[in-house]
């Protein structure tokens, strides 16, 4: 890790790709993001808005440090400056263990968490009454709380989301929303959201960044700067135009 | 209840066997059952079965831990598993009789020969199958662990191991099976005790109802321990599987 970066300002979270490729089974190479700079402030929650296939999912795993295999560099900071950063991520499948129960897959991922913690936890997301239950027993929808439930339950400082309300019905994405926004701000954890929703980005984020289609460039930054919570249907609906106006389709 | 109609059955076979065969190629349950109950009254029933039952589980839990290890090891890692092939592929097809010879060439007429044998004749087999297992693994969830920084106990325990039960539950089975057949030669060959050598000694005297008598305790006690020990622990390992079902 760069520490020039880690002791400097209060950043949590700095970003760059200086470039990404893929090799393809045939031996082509093809290059998938190409200079992404960004750099997070403690509690801020960032969404990378673009559209499918861009390269979203690679970008957030080379952060996670799933994939190593690039050039440029992350630099993570926790918030005792000496402890490795905790992560909570929830990836764009659930990745719940089927062999563990809601609760239990809970407590893997956190085991410092206290019950009551947890039992809040599951109140939040509405699964009280699924504690019980094994993976296999939940509909999509409440695998994906599940999954953001245990993302939160490690009271991470860096926050990761790979498009956590892909495929559910609108009426339920906008309350896991409304959701997500109250413990985000709760928690202070620093957020890196990838979505090709832009309704997901204008009601969480405090700053969109605009990706290009392949290989994926920063080709636009949208502040917003009214708070979460005082963001009201017209606000988000022209924040909404603002993105679409900047190259990005509203892709669902 | 069809296993008891299923086991009646046997039990007709034999005695039309015996009927067609003579009592003396053939005896029948009442000559084999007085034969068990005189061996027993006399303790070599019981020290027979119990030197065979322990070298059973000595080997069998051998090749376990460390067909498992190695086949973990193989599944995961493209190195080990390009230096481990050739030697599997060559363990595979060692005739278990080589096997055992040389063990005990090399070992001298020892338990640990034997056990050693047992053990190694097993071993490949276990490897195969729990290699296959942990190539199936699941990429996603591994990653899932690295994230939630999961140590390397809680990765194995939670994330690995339920994955590799039911390769695990296969190769065990497979292994009693194979190891139930394999340590009767063995004995046969270099033990001066055991139910193989038992079996051998009544071969060479031609004394059919103590062969038959030693081969169904044996019959017996390998069922017993299929539906008391294994079943139930393959019914608890895939819990989770039958509630969702
Ligand atoms: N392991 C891989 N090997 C080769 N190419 C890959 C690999 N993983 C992803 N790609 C390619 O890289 C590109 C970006 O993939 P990625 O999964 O990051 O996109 P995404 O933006 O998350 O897509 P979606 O919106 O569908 O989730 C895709 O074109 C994909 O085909
Ligand atoms: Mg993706």
């Amino acid at each position: 890790m760069n520490d020039a970066l880690r002791a400097g300002v209060s950043a949590r979270l700095e970003l760059h790709i200086a470039a990404k490729q893929y090799v393809a089974a045939s031996g082509a190479r093809h290059e998938v993001l190409r200079e992404i700079v960004l750099s997070l402030g403690e509690g801020e929650v960032a969404a990378i808005l673009g559209p499918s296939g861009c390269g979203k999912t690679t970008l957030l795993r080379i952060v996670a440090g799933l994939d190593t295999d690039f050039d440029g560099s992350v630099t993570l900071a926790g918030k005792g400056r000496s402890h490795p950063p905790k992560m909570g991520m929830v990836f764009q499948e659930p990745r719940l263990l089927p062999w563990r129960t809601v609760e239990q897959n809970l407590l893997l991922a956190a085991p410092g968490a206290s019950a009551a913690a947890i039992d809040r936890l599951l109140a939040d997301f509405g699964l009280s009454s699924h504690a019980r239950h094994f993976p296999g027993e939940l509909s999509l929808g409440l695998a994906r709380r599940v999954a953001l439930a245990r993302a939160f339950a490690v009271e991470p400082d860096i926050l990761l989301l790979d498009e956590p309300f892909a495929s559910l019905d609108a009426r339920l994405a906008g309350s896991l929303r409304h959701e997500l926004a109250k413990l985000v701000s709760r928690n202070r954890a620093t957020t890196l959201l990838v979505t090709h929703d832009v309704d997901d980005a204008t009601e969480l984020a405090d700053r969109i960044f605009l990706l290009s289609q392949r290989p994926a460039r920063i080709i636009g930054i949208v502040p917003i700067e009214t708070p979460r919570s005082l963001r009201s249907p017209e606000r988000l609906a022209a924040i909404g135009r603002d993105v679409i106006a900047r190259g990005v389709g509203p892709e669902r | 209840m069809l296993r008891l109609a299923s086991l009646a059955l046997f039990l007709v076979i034999w005695l039309v066997g015996t009927f067609a065969l003579g009592e003396r190629k053939l005896p029948g349950p009442p000559a084999v059952a007085a034969t068990i109950v005189a061996e027993a009254r006399s303790g070599a029933l019981f020290a027979n079965v119990g030197i065979t039952l322990v070298r059973v589980v000595l080997a069998f839990v051998l090749a376990m831990a460390i067909g498992s290890a190695l086949g973990l090891l193989m599944g995961r890692n493209r190195v080990a598993d390009r230096l481990g092939d050739p030697w599997l592929v060559v363990l595979l097809n060692l005739p278990a009789l080589v096997i055992i010879v040389l063990a005990y060439v090399w070992l001298g007429l020892t338990e640990v020969a034997a056990v050693a044998a047992v053990a190694v004749n097993k071993l490949p087999n276990t490897i195969v199958t729990v290699r296959e297992g942990a190539r199936a693994l699941d990429r996603g969830l591994d990653e899932m662990g690295r994230v939630f920084a999961f140590s390397r106990w809680k990765k194995l325990r939670h994330i690995v191991l339920p994955q590799l039960a039911p390769y695990l539950a296969a190769a065990m089975r497979l292994g009693v099976s194979l190891i139930w057949k394999i340590v009767l030669v063995v004995e046969l060959i270099g033990r001066p005790n055991g139910v193989g050598f038992e079996i051998g000694t009544a071969f060479q005297l031609f004394d059919m109802p103590r062969i038959l008598a030693y081969s169904c305790t044996f019959v017996l006690i390998m069922l017993a321990i299929e539906t008391l020990l294994v079943q139930p622990l393959e019914r608890r390992a895939s819990r989770w599987r039958l509630r969702t079902a």
